[in-house]
């Protein structure tokens, strides 16, 4: 709790109470370094100043924000097409037809279920490739610099510029990848990995029908995001008192047995907030997919069939119905998350 | 890791003699103690682990940059050359460069319309996330916590939805297709995270430096001025670092907005728009990668240090 410079600096910390503050406001008022507006308290001031100052990022999030999510919901109910947004936009007979289109039309339980899939193994594999690649540089070795940022590549790289990449890596006729597959890996004919919707693979002298273009998208957001989980993992790793791992050294525990039991518990916290941000915005992921494979070969998630509607389509009605299942259905998931997961971990923890 | 039930079945009974680290060397050889056996295990998976991640973070770029410089025909000749074998061309460079009237992709204009709109945002979103944070951190007024949830609220929803009420409203008045549209959608969707970035550092920096400089008469914005911003420069540089590249890299709203205005075009889209039309070869297209990705590498690796701690501020605390 922080009272202002002025006052904190003029009272110990014991006196602040209610009268105490008006006392030194009016003295403040009174004698102060500077003349002060009349009538008003510090307190007051203070507060016109904090809102005075908070005001632009206000009116900037408030405009191109909070009323464009309100809007949207005005929009899930009109029936706005790109053709007709001049004379029907505040055109407001409220119909349901936009979300009983988007919720019958074919494909969409199945671009669900993409959605989900995605969104879990995805946040899954970022996570884990992050707390592995945290661990393996946890402790100092030359030129583990260099390595830390060759890690956050992916990340900071724009998205255009790695999807082409990965793109023409998996390109079946230019591509590396399936060079390298036909010269030392004996494959057969080339594998189209990001218009295939469904390969077999042959693992043992087993045929297992895998859908192909929805692993490589998979892969390739772990490839993209795990520095992000790596980051803030190994900023906690390095934050970690180094007493309890020591104790359990000399108690004799090997290196595994003090990762599962002394580092993990330690990190379940971050691991937690990395699960639920990372899923969020797996959940929302809109660029890596449409540039990627543009939805196609069974990878359409639920924002990139949005995107269709908005400028495939033209119909806004649809799409923003579309966008709003998709924020409900975050929002559901993340309180079961919270109701039945975290509830569990804390529970857990108390015992 | 299939050595986890293994390890966790034996966890609980301890190893009889603690022993003595100290004492080890001393002995000629030592049995092969799990602790031996893990820890040379261990050491060596780590390396592989290492130079597993090194490659697959760094083979697409430097695949990107050999791509670029070598010409297409090449390319469909040997496809799984790992390195460029018949001499280097910068051909695709010029192709990307030149403008469109010299039959080249006008990428120069697309380079100088990123720059400005990333210089641009930089600028606006400290501005208005300075003075933002440092009111959250410092003063204190009505709705000054609940603000922070409502910003981090805002995250919940996709940017497509967002985008949808924006596409809307920017045709309707006529600014779809201007930078200064995006500009702003930039700015309102990154202070939140600015905000948030800046007040964990304000609230480190001792406020009785800014006191002192009250009790001498200076005004509220001169104390921000000349005392809470020289000291939270470390943090006000990892923020613009961090707007910069946001500004530089992003795509969906660059699509919908100035999709249909060429000359308005970020290199980002404008590669997209590239990638579209089927005349262009494989080389040229990974030529326009090098050239919207070198500006953030060349920034990242320069500033590395600074983003990662300014990116992970508070983040120790778990």
């Amino acid at each position: 709790m922080r009272e202002g410079p002025v006052v904190g600096a003029e009272e110990g910390p014991g006196d602040r109470t209610k009268a105490g503050d008006d006392r030194t406001r009016a003295a403040a008022g009174g004698k102060g370094p500077r003349p002060r507006r009349r009538g008003r308290t510090l307190a007051q001031q203070e507060a016109r100043a904090g809102l005075t100052m908070l005001s632009p990022t206000l009116i900037v999030v408030l405009a191109m924000v909070v009323v464009p999510i309100l809007w949207t919901i005005i929009i899930s109910f009109q029936s706005l097409r790109l053709r007709n947004l001049r004379t029907r936009l505040f055109d407001f007979s409220f119909t349901f037809d936009n979300f009983q289109t988007v919720l019958t039309s074919a494909g969409f339980l199945e671009a669900l279920k993409v959605t989900l899939i995605y969104s879990i193994v995805g946040t899954f594999l970022s996570i884990g490739l992050g707390l592995v690649a945290a661990l393996v540089v946890r402790k100092p070795f030359k030129g583990r610099t260099l390595v830390r940022a060759s890690m956050l590549l992916p990340y900071v790289a724009p998205v255009v510029a790695v999807t082409f990449v990965w793109q023409i890596m998996l390109n079946p006729e230019l591509g590396v990848i399936n060079a390298i597959g036909a010269d030392w890996l004996g494959w057969k004919e080339p594998v189209a990995f990001l218009e295939q919707q469904s390969g077999t693979l042959s693992i043992f002298g087993f045929d297992l029908g895998v859908p192909t273009a929805l692993i490589i998208v998979i892969l390739y957001q772990a490839w993209r995001y795990f520095p992000f989980s790596f980051l803030f993992i190994l900023a906690r790793l390095q934050a970690l008192p180094g007493e309890l791992d020591e104790a359990a050294r000399v108690d004799g525990a090997t290196p595994l047995q003090r990762f599962w039991r002394i580092t993990l518990p330690q990190l379940q916290g971050v691991i937690a907030l990395l699960t639920v941000l990372r899923f969020i915005w797996t959940f929302n992921e809109f660029d890596d997919i449409y540039l990627l494979t543009q939805g196609g070969a069974g990878t359409e998630v639920v924002s990139v069939r949005v995107f269709r509607y908005l400028t495939g389509r033209g119909d806004i009605g649809a799409a923003a119905a579309l966008s709003l299942v998709l924020a409900l259905l975050l929002v559901v998931l993340l309180f079961l998350y919270f109701r039945f997961f975290v509830g569990r971990v804390e529970e857990a923890d108390a015992i | 890791m299939s050595r986890t039930d293994v390890e966790t079945a034996g966890v609980g009974e301890r190893p009889q003699p603690p022993r003595q680290p100290a004492a080890r060397p001393s002995r000629p050889r030592p049995p092969l103690s799990r602790e031996v056996v893990e820890t040379r295990i261990l050491g060596v998976l780590k390396w592989v682990t290492i130079a597993f991640f090194v490659i697959a973070t760094i083979f697409p770029f430097y695949y990107m940059v050999m791509l670029s410089i070598r010409s297409i025909e090449d390319v469909a000749l040997d496809p799984g050359a790992l390195w460029p074998p018949r001499g280097i061309s910068l051909a695709a460079f010029g192709e990307v460069l030149r403008s469109v009237d010299d039959g080249g992709q006008g990428f120069l204009t697309f380079l100088r319309n990123s720059a400005l709109i990333a210089f641009t945002s930089v600028v606006v979103t400290l501005v208005v996330s300075i003075l933002g944070a440092y009111a959250i951190a410092r003063l204190e007024f009505f709705g000054r916590r609940q603000v922070h949830f409502l910003f981090l609220a805002v995250y919940l929803f996709p940017a497509i939805l967002l985008a949808i009420p924006l596409f809307v409203f920017f045709t309707r008045i006529g600014l779809r297709g201007s930078l200064f549209g995006l500009i702003l959608v930039y700015t309102s969707q990154i202070v939140p995270v600015t905000i948030h970035m800046l007040r964990n550092y304000f609230e480190t920096v001792p406020e009785s430096l800014e006191e002192a400089a009250a009790l001498d008469g200076a005004s509220r914005l001169t104390t921000i001025r000349k005392v809470a911003l020289p000291l939270a420069m470390p943090a006000i540089m990892a923020t613009s670092l961090f707007v910069f590249m946001i500004a530089w890299n992003e795509f969906l709203f660059a699509l919908l907005f100035l999709v249909e205005n060429r000359e308005n075009w970020t290199v980002s889209l404008g590669l997209s728009q590239l990638a579209g039309s089927i005349e262009v070869a494989k080389t040229t297209l990974m030529a326009g990668s090098v050239i919207l990705t070198i500006p953030i590498i060349v920034l990242f690796f320069a500033t590395e240090r600074l983003l990662v701690e300014g990116l992970t501020a508070g983040a120790e605390k778990g």
